[in-house]
């Protein structure tokens, strides 16, 4: 469960941006909606655990993301939320399955092979596991990109603009995918998007402005 | 997927960056190894070798030249010297004179060179006998253990020794053939490339030789000739046109101080067209191989003596060898204080090499530096990925510091296998070169710095972009992704 309380922020010398309180259930889905410049990117790394709010609190579960030391926070971040951006991005070095392997470590968490070719397999990417990330088709990827974020069963999923860069028809899998997965492991999903062909979809939207 | 795993996959992820970063390092680092490898072992030589020999005397020309003649066995005699002239240094209870040794050559076998002394020479190099015995006959020889071992030589194996110091059938000698009757132990010391014969034994095989090299007749030919057949016995030989006979010649050596004629043909070693003796001797007795009997030989001639002071820090001692070069026609030299200023004269040339080396090392330095760096700037928003994939910012500074470490430890084991297999290529040349065995898989005892060096060159090219993947703005980087 992710909840927010007085959340607010300023980047330096500048009008801050104040967020409604939020709230957001395990396998529900909360669409954050709003035209570029109100603070959409940032509200979501302060959600991330990446990006310290100057004023305001951070709940997931029953832990607040900002009262943690920076060590902890980096670990929680990475075993408890689970992101993905708008371009998917990768280690270009290693092949896709490493990429999830190294979503694994970087977290802190043991290899879990088995996880990770179930999360290919039904994201139906496994044909593709030992291709380089940038060999692969921009559908394979963002499947890659849903499979990363799932790969330490989260908490919370955040998505940053995740169908603006594909078709309807992939657009349409893409979500479908998300959502599932998002049920599947009980996570808390919020998309934060400008894309209207999602406002029918997910009935539990906040608008900022 | 772990750190080095990670930080392995990213150098090879952009082959063409590794290729030039590996090159620089091979580069630097193979060139340092190599002229330590050659330096330790060129030193190593010259330090082994001085064996406490306090002087040189010899024919009057280059110092330098002498002592790594007579001292090292490279380079050409600077000429010869009378047994007369030689005679006060040769002296046995010398007040000075701790011991000293004649050394006679000019002639070699497939480029191991064939020194004609007495067996004091043992004495200054600590050698001992491994099998066989010593050179007590005429044509004897008592090799090194290395000269054994090169030449697959055995006691009782014969050849013959060829004019001059390289290894050419074209100047082998007709006559003289060398019998090995014995080994000697290895000493690490040059001894062990030597074959040790007799002085006698050198004389006379280049009086052979002179005869067979020269038929048409020599200026001193014809009467050498009568001289050995007016004053001596005939030896056995007699089927030879020339009729006159070698072992006369040597009994001639042995009976008489002074022969006016022979110590003409001692006089250039490294002449082949020079004067001639009478036919061979079969192998006989030297009878005599001590210091007065040689000395009694007035005329002939040596290429110089090796001599150990009582005491080198004696004052007189100090003065001799000025004293020698300022009121005699020989020459003689301090080794210690040659070898010194060969030292300085090759320290400006590998000092040179060492800078270079040193500035190939700093600019793959930079380029590992530059490369870390330009990687990034491409991999800002892996970077960043790998932060909020639960990545602390140790770890991002580790794995940079470990492709630093990486490339580093690589160019450091390519370069060592590099300078080991170009000793080991050029062996044999430097071998030619100086007469000395250059042994290329061993180790100098200073790998272990230059290996730290290198880690730490990687380390210091890869600390400034460590810390700047530390440092890693994810949420800046993140926006403009």
């Amino acid at each position: 469960m992710l909840s927010t309380k007085n959340l607010s922020h300023s980047y330096k010398g500048t009008q801050a941006f104040n967020f409604p309180d939020l709230l957001c259930q395990p396998s529900e889905t909360l669409l954050v909606i709003g035209q570029s410049g109100v603070g959409k990117s940032t509200l979501l790394h302060i959600l991330a655990g990446i990006l310290i709010p100057t004023k305001g609190e951070v709940l997931i579960n029953d832990t607040s993301l900002y009262k943690q030391k920076t060590n902890a926070l980096d670990t929680f971040r990475g075993q408890n939320i689970g992101m993905i951006f708008q371009k998917p991005h990768f280690v270009q070095a290693v092949s896709a399955v490493e990429n999830l392997f190294l979503a694994q470590t970087m977290a802190n968490k043991a290899k879990d092979t088995k996880r990770v070719h179930t999360l290919l397999d039904q994201l139906n990417i496994s044909n593709r596991a030992t291709a380089k990330t940038y060999q692969m088709s921009q559908g394979e990827q963002q499947r890659l990109s849903i499979a990363r974020a799932l790969v330490n069963n989260p908490k919370l999923i955040l998505a940053d603009e995740p169908t603006s860069a594909l078709d309807d028809s992939n657009c349409n899998e893409v979500i479908q995918l998300l959502k599932h997965q998002a049920e599947a492991v009980n996570a808390a999903l919020v998309i934060v998007t400008h894309d209207s062909r999602l406002k029918d979809i997910f009935p539990n939207q906040l608008e900022l402005n | 997927m772990n750190l080095i795993k990670l930080a392995w996959r990213n150098i090879i992820h952009d082959p063409l960056t590794l290729f030039l970063n590996i090159i620089l390092l091979t580069l630097g680092i193979g060139l340092i190894n190599f002229i330590l490898l050659l330096n330790t072992q060129l030193k190593d030589k010259f330090e082994k070798n001085l064996a406490d020999i306090h002087m040189v005397v010899g024919a009057k020309g280059s110092p330098l030249q002498m002592i790594l003649n007579s001292m090292y066995h490279i380079d050409a005699p600077t000429g010869n010297i009378s047994i007369q002239e030689a005679k006060p240094f040769l002296r046995e209870k010398h007040p000075l004179i701790d011991k000293s040794v004649p050394l006679s050559m000019g002639d070699s076998h497939k480029g191991y060179r064939i020194i004609g002394t007495d067996h004091t020479i043992l004495e200054f190099y600590n050698a001992e006998i491994h099998a066989g015995e010593l050179w007590n006959n005429l044509y004897d020889v008592t090799i090194g253990a290395e000269v054994a071992k090169a030449l697959d030589l055995k006691l009782g194996s014969q050849f013959k020794s060829s004019h001059g110091f390289t290894d050419d059938v074209d100047l082998e000698h007709d006559h003289g053939t060398l019998t090995v009757v014995g080994v000697l132990k290895p000493t690490g010391s040059v001894i062990d490339q030597l074959i040790l014969v007799s002085t006698e034994s050198v004389w006379a095989v280049h009086d052979h030789d002179h005869e067979a090299h020269d038929h048409e007749g020599h200026e001193h030919g014809d009467h050498d000739h009568e001289e050995h057949e007016n004053g001596h016995a005939h030896n056995d030989n007699e089927e030879h046109d020339h009729a006159h006979d070698h072992e006369g010649h040597d009994q001639h050596e042995h009976d008489h101080s002074h022969d006016d004629h022979e110590h003409d043909h001692e006089h250039d070693h490294s002449d082949p067209n020079h004067h001639h003796y009478g036919e061979i001797a079969p192998r006989r007795k030297v009878n005599d191989l001590s210091r007065e009997h040689l000395l009694s030989q007035t005329e002939k001639d040596i290429t110089s003596v090796l001599v150990r002071f009582k005491s080198k820090t004696n004052f007189q001692a100090l003065n001799m060898p000025r004293n020698i070069n300022e009121n005699t026609d020989l020459q003689a030299a301090s080794p210690a204080y040659e070898i010194n200023r060969l030292y300085d004269m090759m320290g400006t040339g590998t000092k040179a090499l060492q800078l270079l080396a040193l500035l190939i090392a700093i600019v793959s330095a930079i380029s590992i530096f530059v490369s870390l760096l330009n990687s990034l700037k491409r991999r800002k928003y892996e970077l960043s990925l790998l932060r909020v994939m639960g990545g602390k910012p140790a770890k991002l500074l580790s794995l940079i510091l470990l492709e630093g470490l990486i490339l580093s430890l690589l160019g450091f084991f390519i370069g060592m296998i590099v300078s080991h297999l170009c000793m080991s290529a050029m062996g044999d040349s430097l071998y030619e070169r100086y007469n000395y065995p250059f042994k290329a898989w061993i180790a100098h005892g200073k790998e272990g710095l230059l290996f730290t060096g290198t880690i730490l060159l990687g380390l210091t090219a890869a600390l400034l972009p460590a810390i700047m993947a530390y440092k890693t703005d994810i949420h800046s980087n993140l926006s403009e992704g």
